[in-house]
């Protein structure tokens, strides 16, 4: 079932948290909402919930009007990013609650129940842990109970709000890749909220970045990534360098060399800030060809795990460039701290500097 | 040589030792001595001091009088804690100060003041009269003291469990599509029967003690409505000391047993709630 969001605006108080946004989850897909703390994809999910009430604006499922609807009829599953489950149940009966609390008439029998409950236990690989009761579970086992437990009721779409927030980096990392393929199972049209956007990029179809209760972008993975929209969306996406710079012609000139932007990266002439990413620059000992290059002095090496962290200095400069070498290039060109190389980038984004006075 | 156990919180002996001699000088000694006393009687004098109609009928109407009150602030304590913890309106903080005055009123003003309200002259007593019913000077009366003397210790119980419950479970309940009902009896009431039964236990205990609220709304007539601490009382006054002390101790064993059997029951609900680790 697909999702429309319209026009959908929130405050709470003076705060804004959702202003004017608007979005359409395709049917089937797995949707992310990315972005730092406070800028509203926890109250959007919720709203889409029907926890959460917007103060102007609408929310469609498959076309149909859910706005007034009580998320009790929204046929919704809903997933804490601290699990929720009820402590004084057993994993059986959390997962069994939402199939228990139905009006006689639709509600299963209890053998029936039992054996939806066992499945969708061994959908989540948990079924020898019906008889426990959440507090032995650990973190992780508790996110899957509580996911079992949304899917128990055949929601037709399900959120899930920050779903591995609370776990450790080893854990989450697994839970996410078998959020994935569960995905790849059910079909179901999910939306999950993270501030992570690696576990975005990993897991989402679509990633919709926010900022400030207003959606950035939407893409694929790929689209927002390699081509951000905005200087936000490229910031968040990854570590970055950012330059002062000035547009000329389709030309810009970051810390004294002028740099030919591409075709797709045009920009008015005018101030701007120039992007560029840390594996997006080349080191050389001996500046070679007419491609423009800074000269830098190496400040510090750290050469730990698969890339190579290099921190740089510009000549003459206070900024400190971020760059990003494999091990195999680091050992080829034996740098030391305090040396001065050349560097090339090979990737430069460029916006328009909203900010700086003309 | 022994390895010595080394405990994060040191001094469990002292505190141990403390506590015991503590309880023993505040508790234990001064009741011993209602034993001691009593054991002066022969069997025949004790059964006839403890087993007269009279008195017989003053447990009957302590203990029943005591259930009832305790149950009534159950559940009418459970919903001011409601109230209190989910709802924001002006005055709320008055209300919140206000469940705590029957602990700080000398128990005597607030026997007086009730019996003034409802005696068949008082304020409430004058509206009831014409129907027939009358409260003050029968066991009616007597409910209404120990139900007013038990009050705080429900709201005052169950109010930080309420306070302390997750949201989260709520929403989760009711996006499973539990309606309001069902995710009160099924969710929010498992949370927190254990402090709601504390608050029960606690409010009958006192409610078997009370003496001072309830001697000038219930009238003491032999029978109907003398309560047991009375009894008590009109022993000690007539230097029936051992007398006095044997009904004592007939009291205490049963507060003993019924806590007991409520503390039977809150451990029996938690094992069933198994929460290990």
């Amino acid at each position: 079932m697909s999702i429309e969001i319209r026009n959908v605006k929130k405050n709470f108080g003076d705060f804004s948290a959702l202003n004017d946004v608007s979005l359409d989850v395709p049917s089937g897909e797995l949707v992310a909402l990315l972005g730092p703390s406070g800028c509203g994809k926890t109250t959007l999910l919720r709203i889409i919930a029907g926890l959460e009430a917007p103060d102007a604006g609408s929310i469609h499922f498959h076309g149909k009007d859910t706005t007034e609807r009580d998320v009790r009829e929204r046929q919704v599953g809903f997933v804490f990013q601290h699990y929720a489950l009820f402590r004084h149940m057993t994993v059986f009966e959390n997962v069994a609650f939402g199939l228990r609390v139905r009006p006689k008439e639709t509600r299963p029998s209890d053998a029936e129940i039992k054996r939806r409950v066992h499945e969708l236990l061994e959908l989540v690989q948990l079924d020898w842990l019906a008889d426990r009761y959440p507090p032995q579970l650990s973190g992780g086992q508790r996110q899957r109970i509580a996911l079992a437990r949304a899917l128990a009721v055949e929601p037709k779409v399900l959120l899930l709000d920050e779903p591995f927030g609370a776990l450790d980096a080893k854990v989450r990392k697994e839970l996410r890749r078998w959020l994935r393929r569960l995905h790849d199972e059910l079909h179901i049209t999910s939306v999950f909220v993270t501030h992570d956007q690696e576990e975005a990029l990993e897991v989402a179809d679509r990633i919709v970045v926010m900022n400030k209760g207003k959606v950035e972008q939407i893409g694929t993975p790929q689209e927002v990534y390699d081509n951000p929209a905005t200087p936000y969306v490229y910031n968040f996406l990854g570590n970055v360098n950012q330059f002062k710079s000035n547009v000329q012609k389709g030309e810009a000139s970051i810390g004294g060399s002028n740099i030919k932007l591409e075709k797709e990266n045009q920009q008015a002439d005018g101030a701007a800030l120039a992007y560029i990413r840390p594996h997006d620059i080349d080191v050389q000992r001996i500046k070679s060809g007419s491609a423009p290059a800074f000269e830098v002095k190496v400040n510090y090496i750290h050469a730990i795990g698969p890339l190579v962290r290099l921190e740089l200095q510009q000549l003459g400069q206070d900024a400190i460039i971020e760059a990003e070498l494999t091990q195999e290039r680091f050992r080829e060109l034996g740098l030391n701290t305090g040396e001065q190389v050349f560097i090339y980038p090979r990737n430069v984004r460029v916006f328009a500097d909203n900010t700086a006075s003309a | 040589m022994a390895k010595k156990h080394n405990n994060v919180l040191p001094g469990f002996n002292l505190s141990l030792g403390f506590t015991i001699f503590y309880l023993s000088l505040i508790v234990l000694i001064p009741l011993s001595a209602a034993f001691i006393k009593t054991s002066t009687l022969s069997l025949h004098e004790f059964w006839v001091a403890v087993a007269s109609p009279r008195v017989v009928a003053s447990y009957k109407l302590t203990f029943g009088a005591s259930l009832i009150g305790a149950s009534i602030n159950a559940i009418f304590g459970l919903l001011t804690a409601w109230v209190l913890t989910r709802y924001t309106f002006t005055g709320k903080r008055i209300i919140d100060a206000l469940v705590d005055l029957p602990f700080a009123l000398p128990t005597a003003v607030a026997g007086i003041a009730l019996t003034a309200i409802y005696a068949p002259n008082g304020w409430i007593g004058s509206l009831l009269a014409p129907h027939g019913i009358k409260v003050a000077f029968t066991p009616i009366g007597v409910v209404i003291a120990l139900t007013f003397i038990g009050l705080p210790f429900v709201v005052r119980t169950v109010q930080p469990i309420l306070e302390d419950l997750e949201a989260e479970t709520e929403e989760a309940a009711a996006s499973l599509g539990a309606n309001r009902w069902q995710t009160f009896t099924k969710i929010i009431f498992p949370a927190i029967a254990p402090a709601l039964l504390t608050g029960f236990s606690l409010a009958f205990a006192r409610a078997i003690g009370e003496y001072g609220s309830v001697i000038f709304i219930a009238g003491n007539m032999p029978m109907v409505s003398e309560i047991t601490p009375l009894i008590i009382i009109t022993k000690l006054e007539q230097y029936d000391y051992a007398g006095a002390t044997a009904v004592a101790v007939v009291m205490l064993l049963i507060s003993f047993v019924l806590l007991l059997a409520i503390n039977g029951l809150q451990w029996w609900n938690s094992s069933r709630n198994t929460r290990a680790i």
